[in-house]
């Protein structure tokens, strides 16, 4: 294994997770905050429906992303989660409530009750995606430390960008449960999925102009990485680099028009929504790489030795396509649309 | 180093920790359970397995759910509050837990959209084989959360470096760790034996309500049989555990048993106040020199008391009676299934009577005594968090303590909510028993991706024609 560069390949394999993570979780919880605008009863029925057997999987991710951390950057994971120690508490309260929710809100009798718990599930998924949005910036932001540890106080996060990150987040997952729900209903839920995907789209176009904008103004390093500067534009980094936003305008300019009529193929608005994730994604590659605790902590700093890297990667090289074959597999069980009346738990 | 923030720190994690277990301990059973049911419907065609499989799925659905919430907080406590601990166990614990999310977490909650919402829409097989993985991610699971912790108690396979990092030197040595293969079955054993007295429980509760039904009757009986098998493994596996904590963390079997002093021909102490101050035991009722026998030890052996690790050995107290309780818990499903077993031959375990008033509360004994047990594994390797490596005062979060008092407060506030409902939604199922409802007509047309048991009842039904909706 000495001739791997394993830091890397397991920066490459949390990425991945991360990746997978937010396009598969960001569809269910975008879809946990659309409920919150159901017209009925049966509709918030079918939109849960749609979710239902994939949440469980999908929030596994998350749990891959926070347990690869602590196994491949022991370090990243030691610093980064006490930096965070408020959002990942109200991010993990959210998920709580939304994730019970799911369960309860069919087994309340009473009207009370059930809307408790209707309410519990829209805003579970509106604030677990608004937290991690203020994870996500405040990391970006990079954090105090000092030696080992974390050295910052309670609300460094607590930014205009990080706030800015959030709510683009928000608009983002919104955008993937549009996508979801188009491939997955029809008739008057899909149109009320367009008419959403419009407005999300707005919204992710100006959240992610702005993000990359504030992100070069973060640290001198991101400039650097993109080839750009006050005065000059390193052509060449740059021209590998500008296809970047070029794709991602390309992609969102034909997501437009995919939700403005009824789109050819069902499945592509959702295929589109995660395209423009990946681009913000590579974009934000580009610019921390190889940071793992932004222009501080490197990969190969916070790495694990590589005894414990080599021995997990045996295990995710095995596993990984494991997962996912059978997690497509399912997914190809419950292809189709959903119906109305096939709400569940009668 | 924040005093008060180590203190809640360890209170939530304890609180987090103990909340969650319930639900893992009791899944991991009722999964078993549901195979063997399911699996019993196949084999033999008789519907009363299958009511039980639809009846107790329902349950198994609401408590994997706050298994699974619950569970990824726990993936986030130990970088939240336990960074430095994280930092210095990273490298040998950090593939264990990823292991366990590999081969365990994907493969349960995958499946388990097909379990709960796949039995109309794929095939009898493929539904009995998905239980079936869920079943067996739930042992998986179990199997790599028990060897991380068990390194914890008896860490071995590692070395440290120049920063006081723990590494891994070998890996086979360090996941099979000398406690490793007692507690793991020592828990699993736990795992069906809580489910047992649960499924006990509500057949009594029905038998009481005399709702009664096949299904009730079938139910208490599977429930007894299971507990008269495994009660008495139970006990060995216990003694097993016992035997290497004694050889391995001696300090822990000193508090459990109460010992304070280095001797040979130890007591049995079947009642006291240990007292830490005075380092004696109050109000002591023991059974003199039978303590080395029990453990499986000559009488001439000399044991290590706790006076002999005074700084380094747990609070005396609360492990001294977590013991208690867990082992009274442990006997008293133990009577109650040697009493059910003796009714069942008597033909009168459905008359409803004393038995049925008391197996229902004894329903909650199982998860007494898993809660106890782990409070003695756990306060027993106090003041380590890596027992005689790394002190827990060295494993904290630069966090503050006002942080960590609203995060105890949330999680407080939190879980008593979703507690109490769920408790409440699963009692509610429960008790219901199997037929107080028609079954619910059937819609026809084509059934739709995630309709899952939805229109699919307990309650005894015509079989409903296979729907056939796989050619959209």
């Amino acid at each position: 294994m000495d001739a791997l560069d394993l830091p890397l390949i397991w920066s490459g394999l949390i990425a991945v997770a991360v990746m997978l993570y937010v396009c598969l979780d960001g569809f269910d919880l975008g879809i946990g905050i659309l409920t919150a605008f159901a017209r009925s009863d049966t509709e918030r029925n079918m939109m849960t429906a749609t979710i239902e057997p994939f949440w469980d999987g999908n929030e596994t991710w998350l749990v891959l992303g926070g347990g690869g951390l602590f196994a491949a950057f022991p370090l990243a994971y030691a610093i980064i989660m006490p930096a965070f120690y408020l959002p990942i508490l109200v991010m993990l309260a959210a998920l709580i409530f939304r994730g019970v929710a799911f369960e309860f809100r069919h087994k309340a009798v009473r009207e009370p009750t059930r809307r408790f718990w209707n309410g519990a599930f829209a805003y579970g998924s509106l604030v677990a995606a608004f937290s991690q949005g203020i994870i996500l910036g405040g990391y970006i932001q990079g954090m105090t430390v000092e030696g080992r540890d974390f050295a910052g106080s309670a609300f460094d996060w607590f930014t205009p960008f990080s706030i800015l990150v959030g709510l683009s987040l928000v608009v983002g997952y919104v955008l993937l449960g549009v996508g979801w729900l188009i491939l997955k209903t029809e008739g008057d839920l899909q149109d009320f999925a367009r008419k959403w995907g419009r407005r999300s789209l707005i919204g992710v176009v100006i959240g992610m102009a702005m993000v990359s904008l504030a992100t070069l103004s973060i640290d001198p390093k991101v400039t650097q990485h993109w080839g750009i500067s006050m005065s000059a534009i390193d052509m060449s980094k740059a021209v590998f680099l500008l296809p970047i936003p070029l794709i991602s305008g390309a992609l969102m300019f034909w997501l437009w028009r995919d939700l403005k009529t009824k789109p050819r193929y069902d499945w592509r608005p959702y295929l589109l929504s995660v395209g423009i994730f990946a681009t913000g994604f590579a974009g934000l590659a580009v610019s921390l790489f190889p940071y793992l605790v932004p222009f501080q902590v490197d990969i190969w700093d916070a790495a694990a030795r590589d005894n414990a890297l080599a021995f997990l990667l045996v295990g995710a090289v095995v596993m990984l396509p494991t997962i996912l074959l059978y997690t497509a597999y399912v997914h190809k069980l419950f292809w189709g649309k959903v119906k109305e009346g096939d709400g569940y738990h009668g | 180093m924040d005093f008060d923030a180590l203190l809640l720190s360890r209170l939530q994690f304890a609180f987090v920790i103990a909340f969650h277990i319930l639900f893992p301990a009791f899944t991991i059973g009722l999964a078993a359970f549901l195979a063997v049911c399911e699996g019993m419907w196949l084999k033999t065609g008789k519907e009363v397995y299958k009511r039980l499989y639809l009846h107790w799925v329902k349950i198994f659905a609401l408590a994997f759910a706050m298994g699974v919430v619950s569970g990824v907080v726990m993936s986030y406590q130990f970088g939240t509050n336990w960074a430095k601990f994280a930092d210095m166990t990273g490298d040998v614990l950090g593939p264990l837990l990823g292991y366990e999310v590999l081969t365990a977490f994907f493969l349960e909650a995958t499946f388990l959209g097909v379990m709960l919402f796949g039995w109309k829409r794929v095939g009898k097989g493929l539904h009995f084989a998905s239980t079936c993985i869920v079943a067996a991610g739930t042992s998986v699971s179990a199997f790599w959360i028990l060897s991380a912790n068990s390194w914890m108690q008896t860490p071995q396979g590692f070395a440290v470096d120049e920063n006081g990092r723990f590494y891994a030197t070998d890996w086979m040595e360090v996941i099979f760790n000398p406690s490793f293969p007692s507690r793991y079955v020592h828990m699993m054993l736990a795992a069906f034996i809580t489910t047992a007295a649960v499924i006990l429980a509500a057949g009594a509760w029905q038998t009481l309500r005399k709702h009664d039904q096949k299904p009730t009757r079938l139910q208490m009986r599977m429930a007894i049989g299971t507990l008269l098998v495994l009660m008495p493994m139970q006990i060995v596996a216990g003694h097993w555990s016992g035997e290497v904590a004694h050889h391995h963390q001696p300090a822990k079997i000193a508090a459990m048993e109460g010992w304070w002093e280095t001797k040979s021909h130890q007591d049995t102490i079947l009642f006291a106040i240990p007292d830490e101050t005075t380092r004696t035991n109050k109000f002591e009722v023991a059974i003199p020199g039978l303590g080395n026998k029990v453990m499986g030890l000559p009488d001439e052996e000399v044991i290590k008391g706790l006076n002999d690790f005074e700084g380094e050995h747990p609070p005396v107290f609360i492990v001294f009676w977590a013991f208690r309780i867990m082992v009274g818990a442990g006997l008293g499903i133990l009577v109650l299934a040697i009493w059910g077993a003796v009714k069942w031959r008597r033909k009168t375990l459905d008359k409803p009577g004393l038995f049925h008033w008391l197996a229902v509360p004894a329903g909650s004994l199982g998860f007494i005594a898993v809660i106890t047990g782990w409070i003695v594994a756990e306060v027993g390797r106090q003041p380590f968090t890596v027992y005689g490596h790394l002190r827990t005062a060295d494993s904290l979060s630069p966090v503050t303590t006002g942080q960590v008092a609203t995060s105890l407060l949330v999680f407080i506030i939190v879980y008593a909510i979703i507690f109490t409902a769920g408790v409440i939604y699963m009692m509610r199922i429960a008790t219901s028993g199997f037929n107080d409802k028609p079954a619910a007509p059937v819609k026809d047309g084509r059934r739709a991706p995630g309709s899952p048991l939805g229109a699919v009842t307990d309650m005894a039904e015509p079989e409903n024609k296979p729907v056939k909706d796989r050619s959209e």
